[in-house]
């Protein structure tokens, strides 16, 4: 009996080493972290927060993940039956900036790159600013996707947008296709780059190469293995909910939420409707702050602080 | 070779046959020019995009510019010359190569720019390889890739009679493998009847071919930009308005081109006022169109001010103000009085006017290109200067430099190959006197 379920565990070893690991069946069962849990060289002491499908969060050792790398075709399908959403409250935002800080440090990004970016908002002069962390909205009528000469960027069944940056020329033309300027440029050779050893896969959390394009992508690695994005759990806000559409659940690691009730109760929208992209990242109205907007301007580098000097807000009240 | 055609051989002969020092010296000066922008390439090669003043933001910059602005200039050699051709307007025997040569070497010079944007040339083929049609810049690749060939081929078929009038030409003096060259690049064209009319017809039929194929690219350049939902870019009306803003930049080149060829090679007596005039009115024309295209295009932005157009708008008329001023004010108006108004009608007023046209029709896509990635519909929130504004380096100017240096080049080793007036068929009716206004 022990044999058979050590043979099990071992033909899902080569089935993850052979790339073709298919979402489904990962997502289902608690024992999921095992399979994952390849790297027999101790501890590294850094814990991470873990989401298994059941709902409950776990406590893991990070040199204790090894997250699944599929190939470059796979990569393409997106995970069977899911379709991906997420839900960001901007009544709880103080632009701690940890979504911006997990993302970076997890995508091991240079400093001058941001996928998620954190802007002050203020829609017309009377109105209330607001901080408004903004990923990647994953289009579903992606222009960015439809101008790629090359079809490097791509749509994929579970509803994320990816670049594949072997495929990427860097035209630049998805870049200015992109309403939302989501989309950064590997301007020059960053050190950071060469750290990843693996074959490329364009979900792994590896930085673009020089000259190509690179944006948020929905950590589709993490996803694979039950587990929200490190932008939601780095998040101590628990700002960011992320989910299934037609699972109709979203979470941000702490609470979860009937995704359909949730927008409807406190009146989600998405940014930008009129331009007709539909976007799969919806947000909450910045109602029933859990904090005062001035807040987002404490602890903030002083460059970061710069970022948001011209605001009108900010040049109203000196900040 | 007819008789005045020999005449005019023996004529222009002396410019082909020699370079004087002053010739030299302007080639070096060009060379050198062009060095300067390899080195700043291999810089951008080497170290990065970085080294240009582009950013995420600013993602495209003056390269894009320029890239317009040749392709713009090559599409008038294109248009003005099949047009003429096919009106046979009689005085365009002199002027009509010129415009060819603009049409094929800034269309030489153009894609190269497009070629700087791109962040990794090692994987260029990938746009046949893996090309989608869904693409304006598929659109583009096949758009561009046709009107070079279609503009050989016509540009060819321009030359072939005064190719064989150089190989028949004996008293030549040029290095023998010169005239080899001549002889294969003649075809064996004799002038008989039968190649006479096939030559025409061929002619006609690529004339005809390249206006429309002209039209067809710089339409996909323009959707290239309009496609985008960005403010300012998003625009039904950008197609025509940059077929006519390229109209109108060629004019005013051929107009300088004219100016510099008359004054270099004394050829005052094939290009005359009349001609100047005559080329001045297509480009007061183009100006009028040009100008009610503009003022359509930013009536409707201002008007119904939505949000983003506002902030345009006002970007526009602050940080550009000057920029906008003399490309959609004094680039409209300028040659509108000079040419329209009959006293102020010289030679010099309207080479002088053909050049603030160049300049505000180089500005005027800068206008189009830059403050519109200025001014994103989220704010740009950036502490780096660079990174919310755009700096074009020395790199990009540089580079800059060099496409015009090599237009130059091209053009003056174009006129030391072949006469850079028309020789074959120049006859009394190209007499200017005859025909015009």
């Amino acid at each position: 009996m022990e044999e058979e379920q050590n043979n099990q565990k071992n033909s899902r070893r080569q089935f993850l080493k052979k790339g073709l690991l298919a979402g489904a069946g990962v997502a289902v069962g608690g024992g999921l972290l095992n399979a994952y849990s390849e790297n027999p060289s101790g501890e590294s002491g850094e814990k991470v927060k873990v989401l298994t499908t059941n709902g409950e969060i776990m406590e893991v050792d990070k040199a204790k993940l090894k997250l699944p790398r599929v190939s470059i075709e796979e990569a393409h399908k997106g995970i069977p039956g899911k379709k991906f959403v997420m839900v960001i409250d901007l009544g709880k935002c103080k632009n701690a900036r940890k979504c911006v800080q997990g993302c970076q440090k997890a995508h091991h990004l240079p400093k001058s790159q941001e996928f998620m970016k954190v802007y002050l908002l203020q829609d017309s002069e009377k109105t209330s600013p607001y901080w408004f962390p903004k990923p990647c909205f994953h289009c579903d009528n992606p222009l960015c996707v439809s101008v790629c000469p090359v079809g490097a960027t791509f749509k994929r069944t579970d509803g994320i947008v990816l670049i594949d940056n072997n495929r990427c020329i860097g035209c630049k033309f998805c870049m200015t296709g992109c309403p939302y300027s989501t989309r950064v440029f590997a301007w020059k050779h960053y050190p950071e780059y060469d750290e990843d050893k693996e074959p490329y896969s364009p979900e792994a959390s590896s930085p673009a190469k020089e000259g190509t394009v690179s944006k948020c992508d929905f950590c589709p690695d993490l996803i694979r293995v039950g587990k929200v994005p490190y932008c939601v759990s780095s998040c101590p806000m628990g700002v960011i909910y992320f989910g299934d559409v037609d699972e109709d659940t979203v979470t941000n690691g702490t609470e979860t939420f009937k995704f359909s009730e949730l927008i409807r109760d406190r009146a989600g929208y998405r940014y930008l409707e009129v331009l007709g992209t539909r976007p799969c990242v919806y947000y909450l109205p910045p109602v029933d702050r859990q904090f005062p907007v001035d807040r987002g301007f404490n602890d903030l580098d002083e460059s970061v602080k710069n970022r948001y000097i011209n605001t009108p807000y900010a040049k109203k009240h000196k900040l | 070779m007819e008789n005045n055609e020999k005449q005019l051989l023996k004529e222009f002969a002396p410019q082909i046959e020699r370079t004087s020092v002053q010739g030299y010296v302007w080639i070096l000066f060009l060379l050198s020019v062009i060095g300067l922008g390899v080195y700043a390439f291999i810089q951008q090669v080497t170290k990065g995009h970085i080294v240009t003043g582009m950013r995420d933001n600013v993602v495209w910059g003056i390269y894009i510019v320029n890239f317009i602005f040749f392709m713009g200039v090559s599409y008038a050699g294109a248009l003005i010359s099949g047009t003429l051709h096919l009106f046979k307007t009689a005085w365009r025997k002199p002027v009509i190569r010129m415009a060819e040569f603009i049409t094929i070497i800034s269309l030489l010079i153009g894609p190269c720019y497009i070629l700087l944007c791109i962040g990794r040339l090692d994987k260029l083929h990938y746009l046949v390889l893996h090309g989608r049609i869904q693409s304006p810049i598929t659109w583009d690749v096949i758009a561009i890739s046709t009107d070079i060939f279609g503009c050989f081929i016509f540009l060819y078929l321009a030359v072939l009679r005064d190719l064989a009038n150089m190989r028949d030409f004996e008293e030549l003096q040029l290095p023998k493998w010169r005239k080899k060259l001549y002889k294969a690049l003649a075809l064996g064209y004799t002038g008989t009847e039968e190649q006479k009319k096939r030559l025409e017809r061929a002619t006609n039929i690529m004339a005809t071919m390249v206006i429309a194929i002209a039209i067809i690219v710089y339409s996909v350049l323009a959707w290239i930009f309009s496609v985008t939902l960005q403010p300012g870019w998003h625009s039904t009306i950008f197609g025509p308005y940059f077929v006519i803003a390229a109209v109108y930049s060629g004019s005013a080149v051929l107009i300088v081109a004219m100016w510099f060829f008359r004054k270099v090679y004394h050829l005052e007596q094939y290009i005359t006022k009349k001609h100047f005039v005559a080329v001045g009115l297509i480009m007061l024309v183009l100006a009028a169109f040009f100008g009610y295209f503009t003022f359509s295009d930013y009536l409707t932005k201002w008007y119904g001010s939505e949000k983003n157009d506002e902030l345009l708008i006002q970007l526009l008329f602050k940080e550009f103000y000057w920029p906008f001023i003399i490309s959609n004010y004094v680039g409209v108006l300028l040659p509108l009085l000079v040419v329209g108004i009959a006293k102020l009608r010289t030679i010099t007023n309207i080479t002088l006017a053909a050049v603030v046209v160049i300049i505000a029709l180089w500005l005027n896509r800068y206008l189009i290109v830059i403050p519109t990635l200025q001014s994103p519909y989220l704010p740009i929130q950036d502490s780096r200067p660079e990174w919310s504004i755009y700096q074009s380096t020395w790199v990009e100017w540089s580079l800059t430099a060099a496409g015009i240096a090599m237009f130059c080049l091209l053009f003056t080793l174009a006129s030391k190959f072949i006469p850079i007036v028309n020789v074959a068929g120049n006859t009394q009716e190209s007499n200017p006197d005859d025909v015009l206004v």
